[in-house]
């Protein structure tokens, strides 16, 4: 039935048929429309056009049962929860009738990396539309067998029904290859108005294990036989094994194995304080050779400019007739910042029969699997990779290193399932980090007050060394053929790397906009949420506030006299109002207000955050007191769980803005534990933050993940600006820079 | 052997006495509430309830245990009769990734043991020695809050008379 279903389905997709009355969200889901009338490029909505049949992404069993499939982790962002509502949506199905199953190389359709808060535009549209496209199977399967017109079919709790009463479940209408059929471009997709599930706070399906102790993270997998491994690793950066004496710690109580490969040492044990106890004498036994140089920390703002670099206009606006009259620049400067996972990366392999089945938190099933396989010289299709939730990860973190590091044990022990976890000194030290930045700003400002050239250049790494390949992997790196560590990769605009929201959403009548990409890269980094946003918004919002003070005008309305873009007002406006922003406002003695705003990326979901900030002018402490956040991420799926991200990212960012930097010496990281890398902490935890939400009925899904972090940043920073009256421009914003400021 | 009681129940335990008592409840015992985070007293993750006290189980060796009693968060409840500190948590949504949040709910619950209306201020000084990386604070505050008012009104429940001693 397959083939002439499909001819049928065409027909009325063409609307030559009558028999589908469609649904047409005003064209927001549904395909782009070409200006030109050509006739457009059919594309697939989200990752079906990559992975475009319909059972990669929905499966009905016989029983009735309900799967759905995605390429992406769950990270704690809770969007499994969200896809969920989405497919039950579509379907008509109860919340709890269908399950969810995530990245797994054997299961589930290849997307790549779970990054860039593209979860909810990549899978979470496919699976809209799948789920949508599936429904409409099965009612003109029904409509065939009951012989009846199927627009006078519903579908209800897993089942068509007919005006008459008769009622076929799926899984009676279910055939074997119903939907191995290729998607279409467009679906009959259910009226916003109608919907029941998306847009409700549906409570997240992953925490009530969380909160009773359940089986919850790969760290809880227990397999039979299954033995602890812990691993040694070099002190420093490119530091040489020379002499190791294993002998003796091999008889040390449970110890199993020593596994050595060039520099990679580990040692296995049957149980895992053994391990532990193994790895500390496996440690002392241990000669490393060390050659790291590591750039100087105290001037990194003159190292990095100073660095060999590619330069890239990425932004060239001129209107000759539009010139200021006062100017001013600065500069701005981020360190090196860490994801600080709480729990340290941790895995699970086994390698039998020939196969390797790695579980892992990795943010990218498929990609980790090539870049194991080549480090073990299999073939791709040996190695399974199944993703398991780890400690939130906020990016790239040492999930894949000790993926691989379980692997390569593994593999030294064949039947035999081989769990490692990172101890905290490893997981702060050898981590990829959020790389350094800084950028340079300069502006002038016209007899209307308005911003009349606009000048901004970054310097950065890129923000990207994901696998990529084996040599990505630390393992890899340290094995006695080792796997060089490849190139620095330009992250291409409109997304971006270290550029990633370096071209303001502003209108300036002159605009110059430099990407200063510095492919060496001194210190080990790769993706930390938000990637370049982060400091390349703080930047932006940071110094509209300065342009605002010499305009003489209120940081809201002076934003808001170079913003066209419409949602991006309304957030703005929503953020003022719900803080009770006034112009002209003071705030209490010692406390300052800040605002700043952000579309991420320019192309994902729109955040503005007005904060209070109080600084101790004896100490220098600033604390953030209060934040108001408003949020458009298009159609919402779950609010809470939005809330929840956006929350997040205002305490996160926070904690990154007043505390965090990554410390070395010459040889090595020297920030290793939460001793040397203070975070924040209770004390420090605003008294109340607010989101406000803007619900964008059948609008497309946005991505909300990374959004808040570089307004909450530059909200910060203004508040401190705005209590001080003086302007921090390097981060973190400690309490000995605030206190320096102050006493200047 | 050492003997151990966790949750109610007696345990022979075969480990070395330095063992860290982390160790015990995650390997040997195979529960899963408290986690490894830094095994350095820092973090808070590892945290269970001894003898109505909060202590850090990746510091606190197994000699110093003989004959105490250990609630982990398994203790207290389950999914189908969650305690009041579970219930709370899973109303105010309180975890993102959740790896932290066990031993916060630990504390909580040695709080709530001993003051059973504790300020916003005496919560939040509590749990000072506990990191949060995915910036659930603010929930995790209104879950304990919320705990407490479900601890007062109920009493009796039957998940709240398995709760720690």
């Amino acid at each position: 039935m397959n083939a002439p279903f499909i001819l049928d389905r065409r027909r009325l997709l063409k609307g030559s048929g009558a028999l589908i009355v469609s649904f047409s969200l005003s064209g927001a889901f549904a395909q782009e429309q070409n200006p030109q009338g050509t006739p457009p490029v059919p594309k697939l909505p989200g990752s079906l056009e990559k992975s475009p049949y319909l059972d990669s992404w929905i499966r009905i069993d016989a029983d009735g049962g309900i799967t759905a499939f995605t390429g992406k982790a769950e990270l704690g962002q809770g969007f499994k929860t969200a896809f969920q509502q989405i497919a039950a949506e579509q379907l008509d199905v109860p919340f709890a009738s269908l399950k969810v199953i995530t990245a797994d190389t054997k299961l589930t359709a290849n997307e790549g990396f779970t990054a860039g808060s593209h979860s909810m535009q990549d899978s979470g549209t496919a699976i809209l539309h799948a789920a949508a496209q599936a429904r409409q199977l099965l009612i003109t399967e029904a409509a065939r067998r009951l012989d009846v017109p199927a627009e006078s079919l519903r579908t209800e709790n897993g089942a068509v029904v007919a005006p008459d009463g008769r009622k076929l479940t799926y899984g009676e209408l279910v055939a074997a290859e119903m939907l191995h059929v290729q998607a279409q471009p467009s679906s009959n997709l259910k009226d916003p108005a109608s919907f029941k599930m998306i847009g409700q706070p549906i409570p997240r399906v992953d925490i009530r294990a969380k909160v009773t102790g359940g089986v919850a993270y790969v760290q809880d997998l227990r397999l039979p036989n299954m033995l602890h491994a812990r691993i040694v690793r070099p002190p420093s950066y490119g530091a040489e094994l020379g002499e190791c004496e294993t002998g003796a710690v091999e008889k040390l109580p449970g110890a199993v194995k020593v596994v050595r490969d060039g520099n990679f040492l580990a040692v296995v044990a049957k149980k895992e304080f053994q391990a532990v106890k193994a790895m500390r004498a496996l440690s002392t036994a241990a000669k490393w050779n060390e050659s790291a140089k590591l750039p100087k920390q105290d001037d990194l703002a003159a190292v990095l400019t100073a660095m060999p670099r590619k330069d890239f206009a990425i932004l060239q606006r001129s209107d000759a007739s539009v010139t200021g009259r006062k100017t001013i620049e600065a500069a701005y400067t981020r360190p090196y910042q860490s994801h600080g996972s709480i729990g340290p990366s941790c895995a699970v392999a086994q390698f039998a029969d020939g196969a390797m089945t790695v579980w892992s938190h990795t943010q990218g099933v498929y990609p980790d699997r090539a870049a194991i396989a080549e480090m073990l010289h299999m073939p791709p299709q040996s190695v399974r990779v199944i993703h398991t939730e780890g400690s939130g990860c906020y990016g790239h973190n040492g999930a894949d290193d000790a993926a691989a590091d379980a692997a390569l044990i593994a593999r030294a022990l064949p039947g035999t399932p081989v769990r490692v976890q990172w101890m905290r000194e490893q997981e702060h030290g050898w981590e990829p980090y959020g790389p350094a930045m800084v950028t340079k700003l300069k502006a002038s400002i016209g007899d209307d007050g308005k911003i009349a050239d606009w000048t901004f250049e970054v310097f950065s790494n890129t923000h990207s060394m994901r696998p990529g390949g084996a040599g990505c992997l630390l393992a890899a790196q340290h094995m006695a053929q080792p796997f060089a560590v490849p190139e620095a990769k330009l992250l291409p605009l409109p997304e971006g790397g270290g550029d990633r929201n370096a071209i303001p959403i502003y209108t300036f009548p002159n605009a110059h906009v430099a990407h200063r990409f510095i492919p060496d890269m001194p210190i080990r980094i790769s993706a930390l949420r938000s990637l370049g946003a982060y400091h390349n918004v703080f930047s932006i919002e940071s110094f509209m506030d300065e342009l605002a003070g010499l305009a003489g005008a209120d940081p809201v309305e002076f934003r808001l006299k170079h913003l066209d873009d419409s949602r991006g007002r309304e957030v703005i406006e929503k953020a003022a109002q719900g803080f009770g922003w006034q112009k002209g406002q003071k705030a209490p003695q010692d406390r300052g207000f800040g605002f700043a705003f952000a579309r991420y990326k320019n192309l994902a979901a729109y955040c503005a955050i007005a904060s209070e900030v109080e600084v101790d002018r004896e100490t220098g402490r600033a604390r953030l007191v209060r934040a108001v956040a408003a949020v458009d991420s298009g159609q919402v799926v779950n609010p809470d769980g939005l809330s929840n991200q956006i929350e997040g990212a205002i305490v996160q960012s926070a904690s990154w803005t007043l505390y965090e930097q990554v410390t070395f010496d010459q040889h090595r990281i020297t920030s290793i534990d939460w001793q040397t890398y203070p975070i924040l902490r209770f004390d420090a935890v605003p008294e109340k933050i607010e989101v406000h939400i803007i619900n964008r009925p059948g609008m497309r899904f946005l991505g909300s993940g990374e959004t808040g972090q570089g307004p909450a940043a530059a909200a910060i920073a203004n508040g401190i600006a705005n209590a001080t009256g003086k302007r921090l421009r390097d981060l973190p914003l400690t309490r000995k820079r605030i206190k320096d400021a102050i006493d200047a | 052997m050492m003997r151990l009681k966790v949750n109610g129940q007696d345990h022979q335990i075969d480990a070395e006495p330095d063992t860290p008592l982390l160790y015990v409840l995650r390997d040997d015992l195979k529960l899963n509430a408290a986690k490894f985070g830094c095994g350095l007293g820092q973090c808070g993750s590892c945290t269970v309830i001894i003898d109505g006290k909060a202590v850090l189980s990746c510091v606190t060796p197994m000699v110093l245990l003989e004959g105490k009693q250990v609630t982990t968060l398994e203790g207290l409840g389950n999914v189908s009769q969650p305690a009041p500190i579970q219930r709370a948590f899973m109303e105010e949504q309180a975890a993102q990734c959740g790896y932290c949040i066990a031993g916060m709910m630990m504390r909580a619950q040695a709080l709530l043991q001993r003051n059973r209306k504790p300020t916003d201020e005496q919560i939040r000084s509590e749990l000072a020695p506990h990191l949060c990386r995915c910036g659930t604070h603010m929930r995790i505050l209104r879950a304990v809050h919320r705990a407490a008012r479900l601890m007062e009104t109920a009493e009796l429940a039957p998940a709240d008379k398995r709760s720690a001693q």
